[in-house]
């Protein structure tokens, strides 16, 4: 089973391959190198998960990478359940986003460095999800943040692209500061960084604490806390969420593939493969739920005002990345798995059906200017909506199945903030209902609002683009299936299969009480889309009532609760100030250069001092003489 | 052990004095064949170099291709050359480095090409002979030697207010270096009349000698470094110097301080060096932060590079001063890394600088559309100095931080802000030169030509083999660094992981 070596380098291959020659030679051609590259990966993925499937698990080293002293890791892989599941994800994900972009991408001036970083990209995270010891989870988790910060600022000659591009990068800068303490602080623990012998130790930690900066803490918490700071930049939960709305300054496959399917999850399969040491920790999964709880209910209701149809569903990503930590959080990683693994269907799709509307749009991206798109390309329309029912929960729908898996095990886990999140949950499921119909109806319904050229141009997109929109469809619909829960009387595959890693999830309620709750969900999901209908296709005029009326309230939500400027104001332009004004200012050019040029300077002085005794007058050397000489005498005589 | 007898350290110390002579021979007006003898002559050097890397014995931590010839024996003074896994990386890095400066002034210099070529191989003779020197007095003629070159390099051929800055350079290191000399020769008394180092370093001091001979060190050897708050003169010497001087400068003169803690400092003064690391990892931190937030106002490209190094030595520094394998290893290879890459940064604004003749940040921007291939090779070094995984940055920036965290949890910590501070400078630094509207001045600029690329070439190869495979590097440190710490970490204080501690409470 050694072939599984070929999932992540044949990206790699294609990378290079278009990186080297794609401007002079392959040009218009690019995008076969990658598309082969990663449908082969996909190939091999499949025959690896049946592999998996049969219950075989591979655990290897294939080179030493890093030797100091007793620090030791190798370039190695780890292919398990979990990965497998992530493997299916982003291969998959990977390989219809790329035929959409050759739709998409179509006569675009850096086509061939567009596939490139798509490839590379594809490549890191296959590495990351690969990985079997935390330095190469760390190689990969960089590589996808790199080939981010590429693809956000591909339009380099746009300033808010490169500005967002460069934001992304050191936003994330500063969650992987963390991660990175993370991994020394478990080497230090554990003196391996291999993922099997520290999690099967863990455990041997479980009630340590350590002096941590002066203070005394619980081991596994300070561990899981730490690792989890990269999850809250990977997957743009607060207080680092601020990057993800932004990046979508770039092009719109890579919002699907990277900021909505695929690395952005990274953050919850790191929290799903730590598991082990999550769960030692009750402070830290109590964190992780709150994080994703608040979170999820923050970006939902910035959600509900944008126009931007890319930032509401970045918005909805960040929503819907919180419901899978709160998952997390109440010990549910099999529930925030299958969330994931449902979520990067319906919201890649979501994606490519507003890439499929700007491209009709001629790259229009303010929904107050659609309307009535439905009958002018009637493919996006129909794929969008089955997203939509998927993410609004509606029963039978992929977005269901996950959603109350989550809800349920939030509402009967033993989490102490189990019931609140649940509450949590439930309005969010409200809210998303809510805005993902508002979007709908608002680019689908009602009279084209744009103006006269837009509407002559408005056609159904290209069949590349179509036919990705169509299978990703079947997923956003149908993989749910394999994870109904037994109520439904379903056979919860889904959590059966991850269950080895992940272990089996805690539920203790009755049934009515399931009943009960996925009621609650099903009616918070019906009533979120007939708000939406009555707001934006009955009653037009109350959404413009409710803002003027609440004004001030819709003010901070247009601005996003004004983080942003938050953050400029504490932390951007203070550093700034401080450089030009105190350290260049002061510091370099008044205090130490100061001295360094004082040096000299003061030995000039003295000497110059010194030269007026020299002269060359031999009558005030006498007199000098002679003062020194009764000097002398004045001392001896007194002694 | 020598290659069959074959003495290669003094061959390819004098290889380019020999090819300064023939310079000398050379009619002032025949510049190619000026500049084709200097390639030729570092192309050579770097060629017999090459052995000491393929035949090294990496499983001991003696000297190796040692060379030894009474030289004043009234002073007790020897001809000794060697080199062992702390220094064998710094020659290879001279021998090549002067390739590329040879390769990168090629159509720069246009006055006194003849002086500059000389300038040049008498500044590679002294640099080999700093890492090759295992007798005090050869070490501080070397180190002197390579000041002359270097002054030369900045006050001739450098730009507007180059006379200030070759002064500055000069007295700073000078100052340093003489405190050292007073040190060398109080050694040589209180070792009974010896110059020999490795001798020097098997004796034991008294406590009190050790730390002031430790600060005369520190005196020479931090300046070099440069660490805060000496390192005004930097910024300075780099903005002003021709783009071969800067390379030189960053890629191996700045190293030779850090060199010179490892090489001397620990092992001679280990009981000070103990004492006085909180001092050393706190001014290594404060160098890190210090640098790196001072970039983040740098209107000048070459400046922000330069203050980017005063950071980066920073991290070097801390990595050696945590006195564990990681954090020395993380360091020697670190010096290696920056040489590598900010030698290539400083390359590669030297090649757009000979187009545009400015180093205003802000006459630039969209320098990627007009300039593909150059945008590309500067987005690697951009990423290796901001320590990105599978670039050597990583490995370096890593294990120093490991150390520094193992000696010192706050070190470590603090030490990882530069690296946020790093991405923002760096990516900013990017943004404003390649990425944007074209700025009119650079547009139509012509892509870099193939001379270009080949000089850029081997530190593109460095960066991706040290990221990817770095046991071909770190392994010729294991023996040697064993051995140093042992030699440190001997006294009563003894080096304990916070690992060991807690297993031991556990156990």
């Amino acid at each position: 089973m050694n072939n599984y070596l070929l999932i992540p380098f044949l990206p790699l291959a294609a990378f290079l391959i278009n990186i080297l020659f794609g401007r002079k030679y392959l040009k218009d051609n690019a995008h076969w190198v990658s598309i082969l590259a990663v449908a082969g990966s996909w190939v091999v993925t499949v025959i690896t998960l049946l592999d998996v499937l049969s219950g075989k698990v591979v655990n290897e080293d294939i080179y030493s990478w890093i030797v100091s002293g007793e620090f030791k890791v190798s370039v190695g892989f780890l292919i398990d359940q979990l990965t497998a599941v992530m493997l299916v994800v982003v291969t998959t994900c990977s390989a219809l986003i790329h035929i959409y972009s050759v739709g998409y991408m179509q006569g675009d001036k850096g086509y061939y460095r567009f596939f490139a970083y798509l490839s590379l990209f594809t490549f890191c995270m296959l590495m990351l999800v690969m990985a079997n010891n935390f330095l190469q989870l760390y190689f990969g988790w960089e590589g996808v943040g790199l080939c981010s910060y590429f693809l956000i600022g591909y339009y380099f000659d746009k300033k808010p692209a490169s500005d967002a591009g460069k934001k992304a990068f050191i936003v994330n800068r500063f969650g992987d500061f963390g991660f990175g303490l993370g991994i020394i602080m478990i080497f230090l623990t554990f003196g391996t960084v291999y993922y099997e012998p520290v999690f099967s130790q863990a455990k041997v930690f479980a009630v340590q604490t350590i002096n941590f900066l002066g203070y005394d803490v619980h081991l596994m918490t300070l561990i899981a806390l730490l690792l989890f700071c990269g999850s809250i930049g990977k997957s743009a939960q607060m207080p680092l969420h601020v990057w993800l709305p932004d990046a979508m300054e770039g092009p719109t496959p890579v919002s699907a593939l990277i900021h909505a399917a695929t690395m952005v999850t990274a953050g919850v399969f790191l929290v799903a493969r730590c598991s082990p040491i999550f769960s030692l920790s009750e402070t830290a999964l109590m964190i992780v739920a709150l994080t994703g709880a608040i979170t999820s209910l923050f970006a939902a209701t910035i959600g509900l005002v944008q126009n931007d149809i890319k930032r509401i569903i970045a918005y909805s990503t960040i929503s819907q990345l919180g419901y899978m930590f709160l998952a997390a959080g109440v010990g549910a990683y099999t529930a925030g798995m299958f969330h994931l693994y449902t979520h990067a269907f319906f919201k890649a799709l979501l994606f490519l059906c507003a890439g499929s509307v700007m491209h009709a749009m001629s790259g229009e991206l303010d929904l107050q200017k659609m309307g009535g798109l439905k009958k002018y390309m009637p493919i996006t329309y129909w794929t969008m909506l089955f997203a939509s029912l998927s993410i609004a929960g509606v029963p039978g729908f992929a977005g269901f199945f996950s959603k109350d898996e989550i809800l349920w095990l939030a509402y009967s886990g033993q989490s102490p903030v189990g019931k609140f999140v649940w509450a949590i949950g439930t309005v969010v499921a409200f809210l998303t209902a809510f805005y993902s119909f508002r979007l709908i109806f608002l680019t689908f319904h009602g009279k084209f609002r744009g103006t006269y050229e837009q509407e002559h141009h408005l056609h159904e997109s290209p069949k590349a683009m179509t036919i990705p929109l169509i299978i990703l469809c079947i997923g956003a619909v149908a993989s749910g299936w394999i994870g109904i829960p037994h109520l439904l009387g379903g056979g919860e595959h889904f959590t059966e299969f991850l269950t080895p890693v992940l272990g089996h999830p805690e539920a203790h309620g009755t049934h009515a009480e399931e009943w009960l709750v996925m009621a609650i969900s099903i009616i918070a999901g019906f009533s979120g889309v007939g708000l939406a209908a009555l707001f934006y296709l009955v009653k037009t005029d109350i959404p413009v009532m409710l803002a003027q009326k609440f004004n001030a309230t819709y003010k901070v939500l247009w601005n996003k609760y004004y983080v942003d400027e938050l953050y400029s104001f504490i932390i951007v332009r203070p550093t700034i100030w401080t450089a030009k004004n105190i350290l260049i200012g002061v510091t370099d050019a008044k205090i130490i250069e100061a001295i360094v040029n004082g040096i000299p300077k003061g030995i000039g002085e003295f000497s110059r001092i010194l030269r007026k005794v020299q002269t060359g007058l031999l009558q005030r050397y006498a007199a000098i003489m002679a003062l020194g000489v009764l000097i002398i005498m004045a001392v001896m005589l007194l002694r | 052990m020598n290659l069959n007898g074959f003495p290669i350290l003094s061959t390819l110390i004098f290889l380019p004095i020999a090819g300064a002579v023939l310079l000398l021979l050379i009619s002032r007006s025949n510049e190619n064949l000026i500049k084709w003898v200097s390639l030729i002559v570092s192309i050579t050097v770097f060629i017999i170099s090459i052995p000491l890397f393929t035949e090294f014995n990496k499983s001991t931590h003696l000297m190796q291709f040692t060379e030894k010839h009474a030289w004043v024996p009234s002073l007790n003074i020897n001809y000794s050359l060697g080199i062992d896994g702390i220094s064998i990386l710094f020659v290879l890095l001279s021998t090549l480095i002067t390739i590329l400066c040879v390769l990168i002034s090629w159509n720069s210099i246009k006055a006194k090409t003849k002086e500059f070529y000389i300038s040049i191989l008498i500044m590679e003779s002294a640099m080999i002979g700093v890492f090759c020197s295992l007798d005090f007095m050869l070490f501080y003629l070397f180190w002197e030697a390579m000041l002359i070159p270097m002054y030369l390099l900045i006050g001739v051929w450098g730009g507007s207010n180059r006379i200030y800055a070759a002064v500055k350079f000069f007295l700073f290191t000078l100052v340093g270096s003489l405190l050292m000399l007073i040190g060398i020769i109080v050694l040589y008394y209180q070792a009974g009349r010896t110059f020999d180092i490795l001798e020097l370093m098997t004796k034991t001091y008294p406590y009190q000698l050790q730390i002031w001979l430790l600060w005369a060190f520190f005196a020479a050897f931090a300046v070099k470094v440069p660490m805060f708050p000496v390192h005004t003169w930097l910024p300075d010497a780099h903005t002003e110097a021709p783009t071969a001087g800067s390379v030189i400068l960053a890629a191996v003169l700045i190293k030779m301080g850090a060199y010179g803690f490892i090489r001397f400092s620990l092992p001679l003064f280990p009981d000070a060096s103990r004492a006085m690391t909180p001092v050393m990892l706190t001014l290594s931190v404060i160098a890190i932060i210090y640098g790196a937030v001072i970039c983040l106002a740098q209107t000048d490209l070459k400046r922000l590079i330069a203050y980017s190094s005063v950071s980066h030595m920073g991290f070097v520094t801390l990595g050696i001063f945590a006195l564990n394998s990681q954090g020395m290893e993380g360091g020697i290879l670190q010096m290696i890394n920056h040489g590598v890459v900010t030698g290539a940064l400083f390359l590669s604004v030297g090649m757009i600088y000979d187009r545009t003749h400015t180093r205003q940040i802000s006459d630039y921007g969209g320098v990627a559309s007009a300039m593909p291939v150059y945008a590309s090779l500067f987005m690697v070094f951009t990423l290796a100095s901001i320590g990105l995984p599978a670039t050597n940055g990583f490995i370096g920036e890593f294990l120093i931080i490991l150390g520094g965290f193992k000696a010192n949890q706050w070190a470590g910590v603090l030490a990882a802000t530069g690296v946020i501070i790093g991405a923002g400078y760096m990516l900013w630094l990017y943004q404003r030169v390649f990425f944007m509207e074209t700025n009119q001045k650079v547009a139509g600029l012509a892509d870099i030509n193939l001379r270009e690329i080949i000089t850029l070439l081997p530190m593109i190869i460095l960066i991706f083999w040290i990221g990817i495979y770095p046991n071909a590097f770190l392994g010729f440190m294991h023996e040697s660094v064993k051995h140093l710490l042992e030699r440190v970490n001997s006294g009563s204080m003894h080096e304990v992981g916070v690992a060991k501690n807690i297993l031991e409470i556990i156990k």
